[in-house]
């Protein structure tokens, strides 16, 4: 099985949580705010249609919690 | 995708036992990335390191690994090298574990040119057992052992290794991480001593001590503070005050010592083995 957890139609970010550590990294470098906490502190999708696969926080997650799908190959 | 480097990783030991914010795993991410555009054979790759959080590394990486004593990963690779001169060596180190325990191999390791790959994971504070200053805390800096501030001098490292001879010098950060991907790259290219230091943080540790912050706060840090070396070459000095220099800091090409010493071999043996 992948590392990765599947992502859906709905959104171009895959999110593996048991990897994630809650850190905010993500969130907090997101330029439009497609990524947002949960109530633990984790990363989860809030507004996925504003995504512009530019992966900053795939690139920037120590814990290589998420990939970013689709969009151009960096 | 993590899916297209997933092949370097031993993932069943994922999540990493780094804590939430540290970017070692960032920099991780871009020497298996430089690694992957360099085309190595993974079973031709040794990954050694010695002790500290950065060290952890190896023991997630699918490669040869060595995880060795403290402050003698450069001897361990060393050894390593010579025995085998067809293996591409990497050594992952921190900044307590190459610049103070491993302050000797350090620059002795540079003066004999040897073809290893050096990534110093620089966070200015042992972070793991419980955040004493390093020789790379800045002065001023608040740590366990610093309660009031560190009132020594810390090490410019990357100028220590040019110095003590290095061949490939470079500097880079967690944040710019197609930068430090393309620095490890070129090093690897580099026939000699290659010297990576990679700016990491540490929020637990040198960011709570220091009040810099959450883990996102301390890498905007780093956006803000490192200029590359093209950009601070153009600036007049008032302006660079204070910043830190990132990319290729120097690369001057001299004899490797593996190759010297095979000429010594072919030399007296006329090329065979005893």
């Amino acid at each position: 099985m992948s590392a990765v957890a599947e992502t859906t139609q709905q959104t171009p970010i895959a999110i593996n949580l048991s990897w994630c550590k809650a850190c905010g990294i993500c969130y907090a470098l997101c330029p439009v705010k497609v990524l947002g906490p949960d109530e633990l502190g984790k990363v989860t999708v809030i507004q996925a249609n504003k995504c512009t696969h530019c992966k900053i926080c795939e690139n920037h997650c120590p814990d290589y919690a998420i990939s970013v799908v689709g969009g151009k190959k960096s | 995708m993590f899916a297209e480097i997933e092949q370097y990783f031993r993932t069943e030991r994922l999540p990493h036992i780094w804590c939430p914010g540290c970017t070692n795993g960032i920099i991780v991410k871009s020497i298996v990335e430089a690694i992957q555009k360099a085309g190595l054979d993974q079973d031709k790759t040794v990954i050694v390191s010695g002790i500290g959080c950065s060290s952890r590394a190896t023991g997630y990486l699918n490669f040869n690994t060595l995880h060795t004593t403290h402050g003698r990963a450069l001897a361990f690779a060393t050894g390593v090298k010579l025995a085998n001169p067809e293996l591409n060596v990497f050594v992952i180190t921190g900044d307590g574990d190459c610049t103070s325990i491993g302050g000797n191999h350090f620059i002795h390791s540079a003066r004999r040119n040897m073809d290893l790959n050096v990534i110093l994971f620089n966070n200015n504070i042992y972070g793991m057992t419980g955040g004493q200053y390093s020789p790379m805390s800045p002065s001023g800096a608040k740590a366990t052992t610093a309660p009031y501030g560190n009132i020594e001098r810390p090490f410019d490292i990357c100028n220590l290794a040019i110095a003590s001879g290095a061949t490939y010098v470079a500097r880079g950060n967690s944040f710019n991480t197609r930068q430090l991907t393309d620095i490890i790259y070129n090093g690897i290219a580099n026939k000699g001593f290659s010297f990576v230091e990679a700016i990491a943080s540490c929020p637990v540790y040198y960011g709570r001590k220091n009040k810099l912050g959450n883990a996102a706060d301390m890498l905007k840090w780093q956006r803000d503070n490192c200029i590359t070396k093209e950009a601070a070459d153009r600036l007049p000095p008032e302006k660079k005050q204070g910043k830190i220099v990132t990319g290729i800091l120097h690369h001057e090409p001299a004899p490797e010592y593996t190759t010297e010493y095979q000429k010594i071999i072919d030399k007296f043996q006329g090329g065979e083995e005893s």
